[in-house]
């Protein structure tokens, strides 16, 4: 635990000192905060317009040194020596690189040994640090808080903002503790862990908060687990969530291209030791979770929070008092085609996505072959992996993890968003159900009229074997 | 530095009914609309999804659908209204319709702050004012609502206000009609004073990357 820093006049969160080291302006009672950027991610979708802005004003990017740009949203993940077939996306694919070119900001694009999923390749460059404060026009971004950053989406209007002056404007947000004790049972995961957080808060549990993952199950997580969880907290209402950095965050970080080195590496970590919340701290909120109570989650409804254990039936709507609850219950069942009191195990799906900023790293590719090695995709299910970077995808290869996705019957693609917000053509059809790995169920997330059942990389191979929503406890 | 825009500080109109909770971005403008470049032109998209039916008509049980919400500047909606993906498209796409304020009791952290930059009023009413404020649409369709944004009211009109708090900051520039990045540029020499305390933890331009 972290002894209160003498010189501070109480014991704060992490998220307390991490802004408190990063205010330019204080606003006072007049305005917001003015804070310090540390590292800007920008990808083709969310950019263009703010670029645009700085053009208009005359203005240049304060800080290109602290920027990075990748494309991931609307690219194929298909061949990649291919022109882009879809004239829109490679017309913004196109206005990235210019905009990168005309403003000296590096950009890993197609082709790129290092592009990716900006949340893949910002912690796999060693970008990614602890105590940063990390922004993107993505609202996942809140995925580098695994490492103890303060990292969380922001708009169009927000990026033109740090791309002028690597400052944000930002009221201090509340602090929310998650405590995950005990130890997860074999066949569930991190993504089985913030589902079944998900599933009791709800979609805007968090709203105005920032999460703190804390607890022994934290712990014992790896990095990538704990990028799964912090990467929805944005599903709970919560811009960010962040875990302490420890030995495992700096064994993660320590050797990546961009991390410190030498003298460096040992100030920084010296550095990072005192960022964890100290003993005494208060929080706004808390809940407790017991790691040893959770089983496979899995969603039955349009949205995050609407997820419950695998061995669940579809809720009943006639069952709530509130009105407008049980009318958003009832569009939720009928965009789902699901029945009240129905077992959703055993339910027929039709695609299974392994992919995403939630669920696309190295650890989940090998969780997914570990467990496919020898089975074969169900016929009629399309099974997709797409890894969430280049250098996965390598990774992944290497290892041969390809190959077992590739026998099995399942798509080895490029790597990309994909699926998880079919801006691609990677999509499902009206009607589709499928079992992904991504992070929104919402209505039409992964293509129009397309039935989404969020779970685990197990949870999605288990039913891509059978063809059905299934435990994949059965299958270890 | 500042760029202006048209000060603003109220509206009048009668309210676009949407009584549901968790109203998500994707449904606001779906993601396959995100690959423009361009922030303008946006009106058609907005709730595309719930809007048109499989084969492109208008879907007549769809509320904008109605002829009488034309022209409308005020969406009543439930709870929680914005969440999930950051796309400030969702306001825009709001705006070029012709929505000034959005009333609800609660709005998705990341959504309230992209309509405040663009001068779209995230209103947020106690719950069982907003059931009220759905009750009274309910039973007079045709009523209108002002939205005062500097008295910070609402007034309805069985004569009744309900009083709403708003940041105070993204208030005095939208009433103002003066954006952010002018006031952010502004703080130049605090940003060069902090810079010059706070080395790059970072450098994205250096060999390895």
């Amino acid at each position: 635990m972290q002894q209160p820093d003498p010189a501070s006049p109480r014991p704060r969160t992490i998220v307390e000192k991490i802004w408190d080291e990063h205010v330019v302006a204080p606003g006072g009672d007049r305005a917001p905060d003015a804070i310090g950027v540390d590292l800007h991610l920008v990808h083709e979708v969310t950019s263009p317009q703010a670029f645009d802005g700085l053009r208009a004003r005359g203005l240049r990017v304060r800080r290109p040194g602290q920027t990075v740009a990748t494309v991931d949203h609307s690219i194929p993940t298909t061949d990649r020596s291919l022109p882009i077939v879809d004239e829109v996306a490679a017309r913004q694919v196109s206005r990235l690189e210019e905009n990168c070119r005309e403003f000296g900001i590096p950009l890993h694009g197609i082709g790129s040994p290092h592009q990716g999923i900006v949340h893949v390749i910002g912690p796999e460059l060693g970008l990614t640090q602890p105590g940063m404060t990390i922004v993107c026009g993505d609202s996942h971004t809140a995925t580098h808080g695994a490492f103890g950053a303060l990292a969380f989406g922001i708009g169009t209007t927000e990026v033109e903002h740090v791309l002028a002056t690597q400052t944000l404007l930002q009221r201090r947000p509340k602090t929310f503790e998650v405590r995950v004790d005990g130890q997860l049972h074999p066949g569930v995961t991190a993504k089985d862990i913030i589902l079944s957080l998900l599933s009791r808060i709800g979609v805007s549990g968090g709203t105005g908060h920032v999460f703190e993952y804390r607890g022994s199950a934290i712990r014992a997580l790896g990095m990538e687990g704990r990028m799964t969880i912090c990467n929805m907290s944005i599903e709970g209402g919560a811009r960010a969530g962040l875990v302490a950095p420890d030995e495992v965050t700096f064994d993660y970080v320590s050797g990546r291209p961009h991390a410190p080195s030498g003298a460096q590496w040992d100030a920084a970590v010296e550095r990072w030791r005192r960022l964890p919340t100290d003993d005494g701290a208060e929080f706004d909120r808390s809940i407790t979770l017991d790691a040893g109570d959770l089983t496979p989650m899995v969603t039955w409804g349009t949205n995050p929070g609407m997820g419950f254990p695998i061995t669940s039936r579809i809720p009943d709507p006639d069952g709530l008092a509130d009105a407008t609850q049980r009318d958003s219950l009832r569009a939720a069942l009928s965009y789902m085609a699901l029945t009240p009191g129905e077992p959703i195990l055993g339910r027929p799906i039709d695609v299974v996505f392994v992919g995403s900023c939630t669920n696309s790293r190295i650890s989940d590719l090998r969780e997914a072959a570990r467990m496919l090695r020898g089975r074969h995709v169900a016929d009629g299910v399309r099974m997709m992996v797409v890894p969430g970077s280049t250098e996965v995808k390598r990774q992944a290869e290497s290892e041969g993890l390809a190959q077992v996705f590739r026998e099995a019957g399942a798509e080895w693609r490029e790597a990309g968003c994909s699926m998880c917000i079919a801006m691609n053509g990677d999509q499902l059809s009206p009607g589709q159900y499928g079992v992904s790995t991504s992070n929104r169920n919402f209505e039409g997330r992964q293509g129009k009229g397309g039935r989404t059942f969020l779970a685990s990389p197990l949870t999605a191979v288990a039913s891509a074997v059978t063809g059905r929503l299934s435990d994949p406890r059965a299958m270890l | 530095m500042s760029v202006t825009r048209e000060p603003f500080s109220s509206v009048t109109s009668a309210v676009v009914p949407m009584n549901r909770n968790d109203v998500d971005t994707d449904q606001i403008i779906p993601a396959r609309f995100l690959k423009t470049v361009n922030r303008a032109g946006l009106g058609d998209q907005l709730f595309f999804d719930w809007r048109y039916l499989a084969d492109g008509s208008p879907n007549p049980e769809f509320v904008l659908n109605r002829p009488e919400m034309a022209g409308r500047n005020v969406l009543l909606a439930g709870d929680n209204f914005g969440s999930g993906s950051s796309r400030e498209h969702a306001p825009w796409a709001l705006m070029a319709w012709g929505i000034r304020a959005v009333i609800s009791s609660s709005f998705a952290d990341i959504f309230r702050s992209n309509a405040l930059k663009n001068g779209l009023l995230p209103i947020e009413v106690p719950p069982e004012e907003l059931g009220r404020l759905f009750a009274l649409a309910d039973a007079e369709p045709e009523a209108r609502v002002t939205v005062d944004l500097e008295a910070q009211e609402l007034r309805l009109a069985d004569g009744s206000a309900i009083g709403f708090a708003i940041d105070a900051f993204a208030r005095r520039m939208i009433l103002d009609g003066t954006d952010e990045l002018g006031y952010l540029l502004g703080l130049e020499p605090q940003i060069a004073a902090y810079e010059a305390t706070h080395a790059p933890r970072v450098d994205t331009l250096g060999a390895d990357g």
